[in-house]
């Protein structure tokens, strides 16, 4: 896998949040993605993004172009030095929240990507990994 | 910060969201649109969202909190104009937008609230007895 071009975004309020919506749109447009892709990686980067400034007390969020067997991806890394994730199981699940959202962020994210990975743990911030491939829906 | 306008046609208000709200707008059009039901006996709310490319879960949230609020409020709320590709993520993303009415588009969204207010105060319409005298 050949990763081609990098970005990276510092998220720490929620007009940042917003910044992050377009950087991650105008990648998936470079990178040829439908609409309903770009819409699908901009919501689940939307999501993470709030999750880092609400949860993490910011952080980076770094855009990867990616190629492997001749298609095209693009792929989000997300992280905060923030207290970290008790219970990750948890956290992934729906309606979980310790804050005063829905409990959507981390399980929709990983619905609307390809690939989801996470890392975290506590005192040592969270690291939150996704991809999505060009012509997967 | 941005301020999303909010117009009064009649018994209704209508909004039209033409940017990318970050979070402490869409906060503020969720205050403003409660303030302004009050203040104007609105029968109903008219969101025109077919300018989003992108609706969260927070975003969502919002639009959800304002249909309940208005409903509270004697007032109904209709969404109108979301983009196939962002009604397709809301579901994947887990969010049924419970309670909140849409229409394909402004035109029927209003004739929806007309019909919705119509049901709810039939004697603020003129009926057949009326136009008999």
């Amino acid at each position: 896998m050949q990763i081609s071009k990098t970005e990276t975004v510092e998220v720490h309020g929620s007009s940042e949040v917003v910044s992050v919506r377009h950087a991650v749109r105008r990648s998936a447009v470079e990178l040829g993605f439908s609409l309903v892709e770009q819409t699908k990686i901009v919501t689940a980067a939307s999501e993470l993004a709030r999750n880092m400034v609400e949860y993490g007390g910011g952080g980076k969020l770094t855009l990867e172009a990616l190629e492997r067997d001749g298609r095209r991806g693009l792929r989000l890394i997300f992280e905060d030095h923030g207290p970290g994730i008790k219970d990750i199981d948890a956290a992934m699940r729906d309606g979980f929240t310790t804050g005063g959202g829905m409990g959507l962020g981390l399980g929709g994210a990983k619905r609307l990507s390809n690939e989801f990975e996470i890392r975290s743990a506590p005192g040592e911030g969270t690291r939150v990994a996704i991809t999505r491939w060009n012509g997967t829906s | 910060m941005e301020r999303i306008p909010i117009l009064k046609m009649g018994r209704f208000l209508l909004v039209s969201i033409q940017v990318d709200m970050d979070d402490r707008t869409a906060l503020t059009l969720q205050d403003d649109l409660t303030s302004q039901i009050v203040k104007h006996h609105a029968a109903g709310v008219l969101i025109d969202i077919s300018a989003l490319d992108v609706v969260d879960s927070f975003i969502g949230r919002m639009l959800a909190n304002t249909a309940a609020m208005a409903r509270i409020l004697d007032a109904h709320t209709v969404v109108v104009g979301m983009q196939p590709s962002v009604a397709i993520t809301l579901v994947e993303l887990g969010l049924s937008l419970k309670g909140v009415r849409s229409a394909l588009n402004i035109e029927r969204g209003m004739e929806l609230l007309q019909s919705i207010a119509r049901e709810a105060m039939p004697e603020l319409e003129p009926t057949d007895a009326d136009l008999e005298d």
